[in-house]
């Protein structure tokens, strides 16, 4: 087994915990941490996935590079809607999760 | 139950996708090929520097884009309200702070140059200059950002103007950010220094922005 395949595991298994994470945790800041942990699953899967044959491919490399950046604008905005849903409700779970 | 039902779903999931992955066969496209053959005439020596600003150069474009969209969208969920600044840290980690930040800047300078030819690059010098940012604020010797002015407006969309001018001129010429080969290694240059401003003051922003109502709420 080579480094990259077993970044790609561990990049699978961690999208899992973080789909897990999402579906069933409540509190607000938890999911959005287990939405991270999703991403970052994903994008080791898609760099590990690429140089599982030892060489290192720059195309995936590059796409991952843009993800992240783009995944901490989305946290970030995330995290203000948040807030906001916090200074007007008090609340830090969405209403259909406080119901069910 | 629902939770018996989503663990049995991951735990499945990660199976079924591990097991594929070990008898996986070698990728149909392998694209290190041709960026290895273009990368004479890309302007930059670094292969994921030239993907990132030459072949894939509309993914950067629609990057900073995003990048911008989500900070504006920001601005309009926290209102307007006027910057405030955390508490005074311990002089130690203010002395500390201060010395940090101009040697992060030319780390911030350093990236950007080595971005041609080694790892590094736009997106590693903003964070640092973004980080540099932060610490201060946490510090307590930058306050949070309230409405921008015009000036952190211009800083904030630079990034994307001149990307977009560059684009725009491109096209004029032929395709969508398709450079000449001689010229191509000076607009990465001009395109990265554009970017690494916009990203160092969007990411900044993300943090500062969102601290600035600490007090109101």
């Amino acid at each position: 087994m080579t480094s990259g395949l077993l970044l790609a595991l561990t990049g699978v298994a961690l999208f899992a915990l973080g789909v897990a994470g999402v579906a069933l945790i409540g509190n607000l800041l938890r999911r959005i941490l287990a939405f991270n942990v999703m991403g970052s699953g994903a994008f080791l899967v898609l760099v590990g996935l690429a140089q599982r044959n030892g060489e290192p491919d720059p195309v995936p490399q590059a796409m991952v590079l843009t993800g992240i950046v783009v995944a901490v604008a989305a946290t970030a905005l995330a995290l203000a809607l948040t807030r906001r849903l916090h200074a007007l409700t008090g609340r830090l779970e969405l209403p259909e999760d406080v119901d069910g | 139950m629902k939770r018996i039902v989503v663990i049995t779903f991951a735990l499945g999931f990660v199976g079924v996708l591990a097991s594929s992955m070990f008898d996986l066969g070698p990728a149909a496209v392998d694209l290190r090929v041709p960026v290895g053959a273009h990368l004479a005439r890309s302007g930059v020596s670094h292969p994921v520097t030239a993907v990132l600003l030459n072949y894939r150069g509309y993914d950067t474009l629609l990057e900073i884009a995003v990048l911008l969209l989500a900070l504006l969208a920001i601005l309009a969920v926290a209102g307007d309200v006027r910057g405030a600044s955390p508490g005074k840290a311990h002089p130690v980690l203010q002395t500390l702070a201060q010395l940090a930040a101009p040697l992060m800047i030319v780390v911030a300078v350093y990236l950007l140059w080595a971005g041609a030819f080694r790892p590094g690059g736009a997106f590693q010098a903003g964070a640092v200059l973004a980080a540099a940012a932060v610490l201060l604020h946490l510090v307590g010797l930058l306050p949070g950002w309230g409405t921008p002015g015009l000036g952190l407006r211009l800083g904030l969309a630079a990034g994307f103007a001149v990307f977009l001018t560059v684009a725009a001129v491109l096209l004029t010429q032929g395709f969508l950010l398709q450079y000449p080969p001689e010229a191509a290694g000076g607009l990465i240059l001009l395109i990265e220094g554009g970017l690494m401003i916009s990203l160092a003051l969007i990411l900044a922003g993300l943090f500062l922005f969102l601290s600035r109502d600490q007090e109101t709420t």
